[in-house]
């Protein structure tokens, strides 16, 4: 077992970066994300393994340092909060065009714009439709534990150096701010570019040898045949991904006869409202997407087959009920799906999610 | 065994390391634990408040809307706390600056002149330990030596010096406090 200590989400997601063998982390501050890069400057890691830690002078110039050092094949990240990662959306959709890997840590906040500080989840559509211009997608992970915000570091990584492409890991300021018993990683030595090419493959800017030719590193393509062939391998790339990396927690679904859908924060809010519901005796479960995107639709179309009703629960206006919506309606269930949630930084309690789920699907 | 606490008072009073401290002893004990802060406008607005929970299962929700027990330190957070106090649960109060007491017939409630005894041990940065002493005689969730080791791991070891002082206060709380009303 590794190291067990009491820390802050957004703590953890510092020490993992440096325990993962993280190369670099370009940021800037921003509420309630800024001890990320508070612990990260604490611990030095340039003495201990190398990593670079530098602030930059804004969001837009922290992400095309990331952009710059992914594309040399170094393991990257940054971190923000909602209105920073606005500011960072040209360069991630950039990042996405040129195929390059890297983690981008959002700690949401309530929005729209300067909004509030408070815990949000208003960034869904943000994070797995777009954000920025074209048709790319992010990997995003979902932590709803601090131990996944350690856990979900490396596995980030992993995933953008096997897709080449940016994983982002969503939270809020519910799980970056709260300390829990956390599981440290044990420490990865950092690829040497000899290591990082012979995992995965060749296509860093690191100087021409001269038994290859040039690997070039850009989103521009003039030729629009030849921009429509990259985009289909795009898509190629997140079909499979939507194949093979769909994550997902089913909780007390299997007997359910309603099924609670919450990420993150609010799944932790729901496994409340599920221990409440099944005292009063309704039989209710809760799924748990993990990866946003891919959405886990199958697992959700499989319980549409034999539950009688959904209710997502989001701390947003409703997001995420519609690729809930999407996932029941391809099975053609006629499954009521509803959604409930809180805006602007107010985080559900247990109690109200369950009057919800009465109101709107049990009815009483 | 799940014990939901919320601590609340005002800003440099030491409430949330007193919640760190005590989450810290309950991870020594192998329970679970988590401690969720205000971090938003109110703490900009000097009170601060902690929700600390310690349980043998697995912890759902960081978040809740009643308490097995409120630590009040401020007439703020007594008008806002006091209602959310589960029936037959406990209250810890210092009367420093409280001009409300607590007036619910239903609950377990007990004074704690957390001030006043750090002012007389000679240091009044040891009234959040005074008062978290109060706190382990009304509810003994963790053992003393949990709490010995809660302050070695969450101490930085510059102030390991200070443990013997941080001992003694809460010692000193938890043969002060005063239950003035059982439910």
């Amino acid at each position: 077992m590794g190291e067990l200590r009491l820390m802050k989400g957004n703590e953890v997601i510092a020490e993992a970066a440096i325990r993962c063998g993280c190369d670099g982390y370009f940021g800037y501050p921003i509420t309630p994300q800024s001890e990320v890069m508070e612990t990260l400057m604490e611990r030095e890691p340039w003495n201990e393994t190398g990593m670079v830690v530098l602030q930059a002078e804004s969001e837009v110039a922290s992400i095309n340092m990331l952009y710059g050092a992914a594309g040399s094949g170094k393991k990257v990240m940054t971190s923000s909060s909602s209105p920073g990662i606005s500011l960072m959306s040209e360069g991630i959709s950039y990042i996405a065009g040129a195929e390059l890997p890297c983690v981008i840590v959002n700690v949401q906040r309530g929005g729209p714009g300067l909004g509030t500080i408070q815990p949000s989840q208003a960034d869904y559509f943000q994070s797995t439709k777009g954000g920025g211009h074209g048709d790319y997608r992010l990997i995003v992970l979902a932590p709803s534990s601090v131990q996944e915000m350690n856990d979900f570091v490396d596995l980030s990584f992993e995933l953008a150096f096997k897709y080449r492409n940016p994983a982002m890991i969503l939270t809020d300021g519910v799980i970056g701010q709260m300390m829990e018993k956390v599981e440290l990683s044990d420490f990865k030595p950092r690829m040497s570019p000899n290591e990082i090419e012979k995992k995965y493959g060749s296509w860093a800017t690191l100087g021409k040898p001269k038994n290859r030719g040039r690997n070039i590193i850009t989103s521009l393509e003039m030729d629009s045949h030849r921009m429509e062939v990259n985009n289909r391998r795009f898509q190629e790339k997140y079909k499979q991904m939507e194949e093979l990396e769909v994550r997902y927690e089913e909780i007390q679904c299997d007997d359910a006869d309603y099924v609670l859908v919450a990420f993150g924060s609010s799944a932790r809010i729901c496994q409340k409202a599920v221990d409440i519901a099944r005292n009063n005796g309704l039989k209710v479960g809760l799924l748990r997407p993990i990866t946003l995107f891919p959405f886990p639709k199958k697992p959700i179309g499989e319980l549409a087959k034999r539950v009688k009703g959904f209710l997502t629960v989001e701390m947003n206006a409703g997001q995420m009920v519609e690729d809930v919506q999407l996932a029941v309606a391809k099975t053609k269930c006629s499954v009521p799906v509803e959604y409930f949630g809180r805006m602007g930084g107010i985080v559900p309690t247990p109690l109200e999610v369950v009057e919800a789920l009465k109101q709107k699907l049990i009815g009483g | 065994m799940t014990e939901e606490i919320i601590i609340a008072g005002f800003g440099g009073q030491g409430v949330l390391s007193m919640g760190k401290i005590l989450a810290y002893s309950g991870v020594m004990a192998n329970q679970e634990v988590s401690w969720f802060p205000s971090y938003g406008p109110e703490m900009r607005g000097g009170t601060a408040n902690v929700t600390v929970i310690l349980s043998d299962n697995r912890i759902s929700s960081p978040i809740v809307n009643e308490f097995d027990t409120a630590i009040i330190l401020n007439q703020q957070s007594m008008d806002k706390f006091e209602k959310t106090v589960k029936p037959g649960g406990v209250l810890i109060y210092d009367p420093n600056g409280i001009i409300h007491p607590p007036k619910r017939k239903d609950i377990n409630i007990y004074k704690i002149e957390g001030t006043l005894i750090a002012a007389e041990m000679g240091n009044v940065k040891t009234f959040n330990m005074v008062v978290l002493g109060a706190y382990l005689k009304a509810k003994p969730v963790v053992k003393m030596e949990s709490v010995d080791l809660g302050l070695q791991k969450s101490l930085p070891p510059r102030h390991h010096k200070l443990i013997p002082l941080n001992l003694a206060a809460i010692q000193k709380g938890y043969e002060m406090v005063e239950k003035v009303q059982s439910a």
